[in-house]
């Protein structure tokens, strides 16, 4: 019964308490790169829930063979290979993303939430936890991405998943989709977030 | 002319943080001193500029031959991976007091999206060039010394503001980067 509810809570912890972008500000370069809007930033995230949960999974199972030297450089290449899977099957079977997301598709790898979970997490913990941690971060992540890609779109080009709900001709601040529009959504967001989980703990 | 356009665009159009979000990571974390971006930003372009001639070489006679374009993600990981290392041991030997400048920042090279993200945008460039990686390399690290440095000396005068409780840390900060970007999104058109 301990042991369940110690998984339930290493779970939840990625998406709030420690929850990678809002929180711990890991991750930086795609969630305010990709976020232009709601599926870039869900494409964003599944995409590196993918990576992270296969490479948790990996160093989980093979932590004792690698030499603590070389655990990092290891690290990258278990990563990488992975991200190349992502790459190919993107390039593959949704091109449309892959156009979109372009130069952060290979900047996958370092991702330092990939890592740091790598290094913190998966190379000291058991698999089943291991996955569970990689859940509980990459659902976070997706959240973050997901929601911040869609504040921009609806305040940038005034729709929600490509379902525009003003008028084709319609003024829209045109700012958030914009780079500097990342930087200031995710300000408030950030201060959303803080204002939230101080409340609820 | 065409490598001024590669500058002076590096520099103040796409600039490499605010524009392009690579390099995030060392943007907000090492900019609370302007003396540590000075630093960051000196190992940068050590690294950057290397790297990028290291990976260009790689990718034209290695892989691009060999057909194994692919891999480009991997071996370009690992060679700077490697030549982070190697540029830390030779500098320790070679010139202690630049060692002792830029040594803390070399680890963290590692894990700079923008060292990784250039090696890849140099790849893509027209009529390319081995001259032309290197320069554009130069070019973005220079755009990214700009960008960190500018950066840590208004967040030096916000330590004496007075910041709203809930803005304080994270939120203030990428607030500023936020209107930092927006002036540079004025140089838009200058190309």
């Amino acid at each position: 019964m301990a042991e369940k509810m110690n998984l339930t809570q290493n779970f939840l912890k990625g998406i709030v308490k420690e929850n990678p972008v809002f929180v711990m500000l890991l991750g930086m370069c795609p969630t305010l790169g990709v976020t232009s809007s709601a599926l870039n930033g869900l494409g964003m995230g599944v995409a590196t829930l993918f990576v992270l949960l296969m490479s948790n999974i990996v160093v989980s199972l093979i932590k004792t063979q690698i030499p603590s030297k070389v655990r990092i450089p290891a690290f990258i290449i278990i990563i990488a290979s992975f991200v190349t899977i992502v790459e190919m099957v993107l390039e593959a079977f949704i091109p449309f993303l892959y156009e979109q997301l372009g130069i952060f598709i290979p900047l996958i790898v370092v991702n330092c939430l990939i890592l740091g979970r790598a290094e913190a997490f998966a190379s000291k913990n058991n698999l089943i936890s291991s996955i569970v941690d990689a859940l509980g971060m990459g659902i976070g992540f997706v959240i973050a991405l997901t929601v911040l890609g869609a504040a921009r779109e609806i305040l940038g080009s005034g729709s929600l998943f490509e379902f525009k709900f003003v008028s084709e001709d319609a003024n829209t601040f045109i700012l958030f989709i914009l780079p500097p529009g990342a930087f200031i959504a995710l300000a408030y967001l950030a201060v959303l977030f803080n204002k939230i989980s101080i409340k609820t703990t | 002319m065409e490598y001024i356009l590669i500058l002076i665009t590096a520099v103040f159009v796409n600039n490499i943080v605010l524009s392009q979000f690579l390099g995030i990571c060392p943007f907000f974390g090492v900019s609370n001193k302007v003396s540590t971006s000075v630093g960051m930003s000196g190992a940068v372009l050590f690294v950057m500029t290397i790297a990028t001639m290291a990976t260009y070489l790689l990718y034209q006679y290695v892989l691009v031959p060999a057909g194994l374009n692919y891999l480009k993600t991997i071996t370009f990981i690992l060679v700077i991976a490697a030549l982070v290392q190697m540029v830390e041991i030779i500098l320790k030997k070679v010139s202690p007091p630049l060692y002792q400048a830029l040594g803390v920042f070399l680890p963290l090279i590692t894990t700079n999206c923008a060292v990784l993200g250039v090696a890849i945008l140099a790849l893509g460039l027209e009529n390319g060039s081995l001259l032309k990686a290197v320069f554009f390399a130069v070019a973005n690290s220079i755009g990214f010394a700009l960008a960190l440095i500018v950066f840590a000396s208004i967040r030096e005068h916000l330590e004496l503001a007075n910041i709203p409780k809930g803005m304080k840390g994270v939120p203030i900060n990428l607030l500023v980067a936020g209107l930092l970007s927006l002036a540079f999104l004025g140089f838009t058109g200058l190309v």
